[in-house]
């Protein structure tokens, strides 16, 4: 039976022919500025000293470290995914050889993602502990529906759904649990823990970007009957997603009080999936108010009110130190 | 108001993230060239230059080569009034860091900061903002 429906419901698609990759003949030059950033944004979870958070850890009560666990193990059931599924489904889409390349990338990194939270794991807790966790995620409904409804889309044979489904967990579903060590970094706690995970978001953004900035040049060619039903195809799987998130926060935050707070933080992140994908935000500026220690934790320059047209904040910065300077500038 | 005398220079990547943005201000713009081949751009009157933040690793390359090749031209450079950028915070330190690398070296305001394709509000204050520096003598 096995052997069955792998020959025949899920047989491997591949692309039908391949040419010799020519890096010196663009089709599209966002796949070389992708693939440089992709390249120089490169890291091994080994260079982060995770170690010097064993101290944190102990600090920790044994719901904060439970709820801790349970989110890593959710983050790498998503990462595993994306790079064992989802990126590598992208491949037969791909309208160059060179996007077919940054996909391979972005499957990689996803993988390096997915093992980066097991040497977090292997510091900070047992084997029992580990065991308990993944076991937890294999349990646990909402996880495990959110894992069917990406990969259900993955399998299916549209192009362009594909590549909704792949930057909704990009930009959207990861945020449930990157809510986790942003919210530790803000108190000061697993500080390493939380300078690895910003590492996975700088690359989960790059990815998102790319693969909505695909699914906008295929939408370019569409007809405005395909291009409405990709949009209500999106809002819908949005709401869908949007929806079993808000029951695994509870699952994840209820025994802490920080329900809410991770919400605000979902609908932001929603946003800006549909950001990616060229869409307007879906929900208004009062439901997407994140935690300033959060924002901050995430970015330390995204004050939220640096408007220098109000005249709020300390706006009218000039005078910062910037190392990045570039040999391009003549002055 | 008339709005005779706002100008806004952007410049946009083949994503156009940036571009829509202008385009909802609703107010004359001029488009920094994607390609070397294209003519050059000169700017005779003042401008407020809205860039997004390429990169996002160490910063370098934060500017995208056509911005600073635009600035690199002194009377570009004189007209000059402030930068608005676009970003994304999920790149930590290096969010939005165009403007405040083109801040810096011209000496203009950092006006602005806005995510991806940027909010409704987002377009509102800008708007009014530009609208608001352009009446001060």
């Amino acid at each position: 039976m096995t052997a069955v429906s792998a020959a025949h419901g899920d047989k491997p698609k591949l692309v039908s022919r391949v040419s010799a990759i020519n890096w010196n003949r663009i089709e599209d030059e966002k796949d070389v500025e992708v693939w440089n950033r992709l390249v120089n944004n490169f890291w091994l979870p080994e260079k982060v000293p995770l170690s010097n958070d064993i101290q944190s850890w102990h600090t920790l009560r044994e719901e904060e470290q439970r709820m801790t666990t349970r989110v890593f193990t959710g983050l790498t059931m998503l990462d595993t995914i994306q790079g064992t599924v989802g990126a590598v489904s992208l491949i037969p889409d791909a309208i160059t050889p060179h996007e077919e390349a940054v996909y391979t990338n972005i499957a990689f990194m996803e993988s390096v993602h997915a093992k980066s939270y097991s040497s977090i794991f292997s510091t900070l807790i047992s084997t029992a502990e580990i065991d308990e966790a993944f076991r937890w995620s294999e349990e646990n409904a909402n996880l495990q529906e959110k894992a069917r409804i990406v990969l259900d889309y993955y399998r299916g044979d549209d192009p362009e759904k594909r590549k909704v489904a792949s930057t909704m967990l990009e930009s959207f579903l990861f945020y449930s649990g990157f809510y986790a060590p942003m919210y530790w970094s803000s108190r000061a706690k697993l500080t390493n823990t939380a300078d690895l995970i910003r590492l996975i978001i700088r690359d989960e953004a790059v990815h998102g970007y790319y693969i909505g900035y695909k699914y906008q040049k295929a939408l370019e060619k569409a007809s405005p009957e395909r291009r409405q039903e990709l949009k209500d195809y999106t809002f819908d799987l949005l709401f869908e997603l949007y929806e079993n998130e808000e029951q695994y926060t509870e699952d994840l935050y209820d025994p802490l009080g920080l329900t809410e707070d991770v919400k605000a933080f979902l609908r932001y992140n929603a946003n800006k999936a549909l950001m990616n994908l060229g869409y307007e935000g879906l929900f208004p500026k009062d439901q997407t108010n994140v935690n300033p220690a959060i924002l901050s934790a995430l970015s330390p320059n995204a004050d939220e009110n640096h408007d220098f047209f109000s005249g709020s904040g300390s706006s009218y910065v000039i005078g910062k130190a910037v190392n990045t300077e570039d040999e391009d500038w003549e002055f | 108001m008339s709005g005779t005398r706002l100008s806004v220079v952007y410049f946009s990547s083949v994503s156009e993230n940036t571009k829509r943005f202008v385009d909802r201000l609703g107010v004359p713009a001029q488009r920094i060239p994607l390609r070397p081949t294209e003519p050059h751009l000169l700017v005779t009157k003042p401008y407020v230059l809205f860039v997004p933040t390429y990169g996002g690793g160490n910063g370098q390359g934060a500017v995208p080569k056509q911005v600073i090749k635009f600035l690199n031209d002194e009377r570009n450079r004189s007209q000059l009034r402030g930068v608005v950028s676009a970003g994304n915070t999920n790149f930590g330190s290096a969010y939005c860091i165009a403007g405040d690398i083109i801040a810096r070296k011209c000496g203009v305001p950092h006006l602005y900061k806005f995510e991806l394709l940027g909010t409704t509000e987002d377009v509102r204050s800008v708007r009014e903002g530009i609208e608001r520096l352009w009446q001060q003598p």
